[in-house]
């Protein structure tokens, strides 16, 4: 068992709308990521999936407010510090972000290898140009990138290319922590996957040496993560391996989202596609007990009372229901029966 | 306030919650059917200055009575060019488009106006198909007028209308005097195919109409347009670039790739047997849950 | 709609911006009608009249401030700066500079120490101190010595000016020849000074006598009510250089100069509009056709445009109206350019196929599925065109080519002849900052607003 790269306890984070009232997409979030694991993140959209990536960097910006948990890096709690000494010491060299339009966050008129003297100086590395240019060059090397493309501008790159580019970019610093907000939506299939390619190799050698996942994609995050986590309303409803969650989801609405999954493969065509009615709850009033009973078929008075906790059923495995697995397992086999 | 309606209209699904289910049309073979609508060589060039672009190339194409037809290609393929060609919103720069066998004219306002109670469409993203500055109810009555229900005395007309919504699971009392952006995406998706049940046209063509939706409401969607097509025997062009989700739901699939068909055929056929190397390459691109991901293709 | 209003008046720029051009709005409209009379009217004979209130000193002179019960003649205490006072209003500084350049000759040519002291300079004073102590009153004698005025010490300030005076009338003889002042223009000027410095200081009483009333002694505590001079004249900014009262011009000047913005704005928009829809929603050849004639009026600077039409028509022709047009055909490119690009847009938007999948006709489509959704920007457009219609008609009457001089009075002109007149070279501020000042005011709350409805419509742009 590796040492944890990242560790979340309890974080959470609010928005303030312009009418000042608070919102918490992230609610009480727990987690932890091994040394070469990496983690994905699934929900709807609106859960707060993209909330928790952008608070896990520990830089926050209206309108995201830090209200309470710890994240550690390595060891390291980076909570509680100066937003400069996060932007200097912790951002790029501890955690990389990438969010969905990373590709369109390069200036078009700049050539990639600023992009890189620009990172190198922000974190007060002494490097001459020279020295970073080799630095660049080897490490577009790596991770498959043409050499020639440090010298380019963003627009002479195609969509794929400058994605990648970005990516190279923003983990020069070998992170600790690399987390990717549906990295490779705006992109076709074939460009995803030479992304998705080039990430698990970065991971292999590791560059990055653990990583966080976030996308809606489930087919995708199966075949991209060790770990998948689902997320509603704002908390974690379970947390497994990525075969067990696709395979054999226990909460409700993980079992819902699973159902959804479409794939061109054999066997498809037979799936029963099934819908889980109504929406997510108002974040500004979440409702007292589960925040998914609204929508559940199985729930019942007691689902409504309190808040339920997270529990940890098997090793590795954790989900937030009042009903024993035993009990959810047998009514789902009697569903897939019918 | 939206809020609580979302969960009154939500609670209300959950009693008649189903699967997607496909009917006595699955797998049906839909070749001996009538011709609904095909076409010969439709081609489309813009031109922007000097730079022409061939965003339709030659296609050919047969859709059948009651058949559920997948067009599949990745942004710039031109399926959104081919859509708006089909539906009459742009005309071909070459080729022939045949509706019901017959040469189609859409050459005055008024036979436009007769093919488009033919064929209508769904778009894909639901928060702009509606003019926000009006009410629910124009864009339905706007559909009974169309179908010439227009001095039909009012209480037949929210008759039809309420029918129209229940159909799709929403209610009518509700959703009166409300303006669209007061629903949610999946709402005013469902109030879509509540236009083309007043509207029963014999083509429906759908946009991507669930890519904006979240999965776990997508069956849904899927559900309501099988329905309607079981009800009504109406024809529908899937518009979607999921190759999973037009394998799953329809009869035929067209691939397309920089304006051109490189694969047509039943569903079964060209996603389990793909002969077009691009078919091949796009189906081994895509992750999939059973069968392994071969990411060593990757140059 | 309703929400769309409640949040416009909910955001501050918008809702100063509104208060102020209201504000102007109701008073151009509202002093006319309490206050009527011709603003080109010239009261005032002689131009650049400071402001200030006027009173007919004939008026003054005939109030009966006599009779029998002396009751329209008011007695008051005079203040302590009393003398000051009238010192300060009725000796210039220039009064005072030649005072003290006449006294130093005079020092000159007498030699040193032999200028006189003044009244009560350098003389031992005894004032009488009543004190009561134990029920017995004591008086006693306190000797004071007053400080010993010197010329050097004097400046021509008001804190010196009764100490000027005094050493004056001490020194002052007509017989004595003082160098520099030998010629006899000058000797009468200092003759007359004099005369006025003597009457000032010598706080005696005047007798007046009117009819067959008794004389009355006037004495400098006697004040008569303002309300007793029949002939008051108010010029609260003073006179232009013609004698027009310049507030009453201005206030009719800020309602032609609003009249010719909002009529230059709604033709601008009008005209603005419709090309923007049509080149837009139809495109093709008319789209060409359309952008090529705004292409014109783009690469033209439509200032120039404006100078060329105003210029080619006889001054006696152009009035306020005809400005106006003129100003709203040669500014309607912009709103054209960024309608029909807004349109272009909207025309590809997914409510519009479905539109016309429903059938509705083109005419319905861009009335009822495009223009609402440009109609906010439109309005924005609409405001900013009202600001630089009155800023366009500023610029032309500044170089003579607005409205017909002399009959309509606006900003711009009012302006020009303050120019004309060189009042911003001789201080005469009253005759053209008012005019500025409604400008920058009408066009700051203008622009106000514009940024307050974009807060509203574009809420991205916030914070």
């Amino acid at each position: 068992m590796g040492k944890y790269m990242l560790e979340v306890n309890e974080l959470t984070t609010k928005y303030i709308t312009r009418q000042g009232e608070d919102v918490y997409s992230v609610d009480h979030v727990s987690l932890k990521i091994e040394e070469g694991k990496s983690l994905g993140i699934a929900g709807e959209s609106g859960c707060g999936k993209s909330t928790l990536a952008l608070s896990l960097m520990g830089y926050y910006f209206a309108p995201l407010h830090y209200t309470s948990g710890e994240i550690i890096i390595d060891g390291k709690d980076i909570t509680g510090l100066d937003p400069d000494v996060v932007r200097k010491t912790v951002l790029g060299s501890e955690v990389a972000y990438i969010p969905q339009a990373a590709m369109n966050a390069l200036n078009p008129t700049r050539k990639v290898i600023k992009f890189i003297e620009d990172v190198m100086k922000a974190h007060e590395i002494k490097m001459t140009k020279k020295e970073i240019r080799e630095f660049a060059e080897q490490r577009f090397r790596q991770v498959n990138l043409p050499v020639d493309a440090l010298d380019k501008h963003s627009v002479e790159l195609s969509g794929g290319m400058r994605q990648r580019v970005v990516i190279a970019i923003s983990t020069i610093l070998n992170p600790k922590v690399l987390i990717a907000d549906e990295p490779s939506s705006a992109l076709d299939v074939t460009s995803q996957k030479v992304v998705i390619k080039m990430m698990k190799d970065m991971m292999e050698m590791g560059l990055v040496r653990s990583m966080i996942f976030i996308t809606h994609e489930l087919p995708l995050l199966y075949n991209v993560t060790d770990d998948i986590m689902v997320m509603y309303a704002g908390q974690i409803v379970e947390r497994g391996s990525a075969k067990e969650m696709v395979f054999d989801p226990v909460h409700p609405y993980s079992r819902g989202l699973m159902k959804s999954i479409l794939v061109p493969e054999d066997g498809t065509r037979d799936v029963k596609l099934t819908a889980i009615p109504g929406t997510p709850p108002n974040l500004k009033r979440p409702p007292a007990g589960c925040r998914f009973a609204d929508r559940c078929r199985y729930a019942t008075a007691n689902c409504r009372y309190s808040g339920i906790p997270i529990e940890e059923f098997a090793p590795g495995r954790t989900y937030r229901c009042l009903m024993p697995v035993e009990q959810l397992k047998e009514v789902y086999a009697s569903e897939d029966q019918q | 306030m939206k809020t609580s309606n979302d969960r009154i209209i939500g609670q209300e699904i959950v009693d008649d919650r189903e699967s997607v289910t496909f009917g006595a049309n699955r797998d049906k073979d839909f070749s001996q059917e009538p011709m609904c609508l095909s076409g010969r060589g439709v081609t489309r060039v813009f031109r922007t200055g000097r730079i022409t672009t061939v965003a339709v190339d030659h296609v050919d194409f047969d859709f059948h009575k009651g058949e559920l037809i997948s067009i599949v290609g990745e942004s710039g393929s031109g399926k959104t060019t081919l859509s708006k060609m089909l539906l009459g919103l742009l005309e071909p720069t070459d080729g022939h488009i045949f509706f019901h066998d017959k040469l189609r004219d859409i050459s005055s306002g008024h036979k436009r106006r007769q093919y488009w109670k033919g064929i209508q469409a769904i778009f894909q993203d639901p928060f702009s198909s509606y003019n926000q500055f009006h009410k629910i109810d124009s864009v339905l009555l706007d559909c009974i007028n169309m179908r010439g229900g227009k001095s039909l005395p009012k209480d037949q007309k929210i008759e039809m209308m309420t029918e129209a919504c229940s159909f799709v699971n929403l209610k009518f009392a509700e959703l009166t005097n409300k303006y669209p952006f007061e629903l949610s995406g999946g709402q005013m998706q469902r109030l879509m195919i509540a236009r083309i049940f007043l509207l029963k046209p014999d083509i429906l063509l759908a946009d991507e109409p669930t890519s904006m939706i979240d999965a776990c409401s997508r069956a849904t969607i899927l559900d309501m347009l099988l329905n309607l097509r079981n009800e009504t025997g109406m024809t529908v062009i899937f518009i979607t670039h999921d190759i999973g989700l037009a394998y799953y739901i329809s009869d035929s699939v067209y691939i397309m790739e920089h304006g051109k068909f490189v694969e047509s055929g039943p569903a079964d056929k060209v996603i389990l047997d793909p002969q077009a190397p691009y078919t091949k390459r796009l189906i081994s691109d895509v992750p999939k849950i059973h069968e392994a991901w071969d990411l060593s293709t990757v140059g | 709609m309703k929400r769309t209003l409640k949040n416009i008046f909910h955001t501050p720029r918008f809702v100063i911006g509104f208060i102020i051009i209201a504000a102007i709005i109701l008073v151009s409209v509202i002093y006319p009608i309490v206050s009527p009379g011709n603003p080109m009217k010239n009261i005032g004979q002689g131009s650049f009249i400071a402001p200030g209130t006027y009173i007919s000193s004939y008026d003054v002179a005939t109030v009966p401030v006599y009779d029998s019960t002396g009751a329209n003649t008011k007695i008051f205490e005079l203040g302590e700066d009393a003398i000051n006072n009238r010192l300060r209003v009725n000796m210039s500084v220039e009064d005072r500079e030649t005072m003290i350049g006449w006294l130093t000759s005079l020092k000159e040519s007498l030699g040193e120490g032999q200028l006189l002291a003044g009244e009560n300079a350098n003389a031992t004073v005894t004032e009488e101190v009543t004190k009561v102590v134990d029920g017995v009153e004591t008086t006693t004698q306190v000797e004071e010595e007053r400080e010993v005025v010197l010329l050097e010490n004097l400046t021509s300030s008001d804190a010196d000016a009764e100490k000027l005076a005094e050493l004056w009338i001490a020194n002052y003889n007509d017989e004595v020849k003082v160098k520099g002042y030998s010629t006899n223009a000058q000797r009468r000027n200092i003759r007359q000074l004099n005369t006025r410095v003597s009457r000032m200081m010598s706080g005696g009483t005047i007798t007046v006598s009117i009819g067959d009333l008794q004389p009355k002694e006037l004495k400098n505590t006697d004040y008569i009510p303002l309300s007793k001079v029949a002939n008051v004249i108010n010029l609260p900014l003073g006179t232009d250089n013609f004698g027009r009262d310049v507030f009453r011009e201005l206030i009719a000047s800020t309602g032609t100069s609003l009249l010719i913005g909002l009529m230059a704005g709604v033709i601008a928009t009008v005209i603005g509009l419709m090309i923007g829809l049509l080149a837009g929603y139809v495109g093709g050849i008319l789209d060409d056709i359309l952008m090529f004639i705004a292409n014109l009026f783009t690469v033209i600077p439509s200032f120039i445009l404006l100078i060329l039409i105003n210029y080619s028509l006889p001054a006696s022709s152009r009035g306020a109206v005809l400005c106006a047009v003129v100003i709203g055909f040669t500014s309607w490119v912009w709103t054209a350019r960024s309608v029909r690009s807004q349109v272009i847009s909207l025309r590809n938007r997914d409510h519009v196929n479905l539109s016309k999948l429903s059938g509705h006709s083109l005419l319905r489509i861009v009335l009822t599925d495009i223009l609402p959704y440009v109609a906010s920007y439109v309005v924005m457009a609409f405001i900013l065109q009202v600001s630089s219609g009155i800023l366009a008609e500023a610029q032309l009457s500044m170089i003579g080519l607005g409205p017909e001089a002399g009959n309509t009075p606006t900003l711009g002109l009012m302006m020009n002849w303050a120019t004309k007149f060189a009042a911003h070279t001789t201080g005469k501020w009253w005759a053209y900052f008012p005019a500025i000042a409604v400008i920058a005011f009408i066009s700051f709350s203008l622009n106000l607003m514009n940024t307050g409805l974009d807060q509203v419509f574009n809420p991205t742009l916030r914070d």
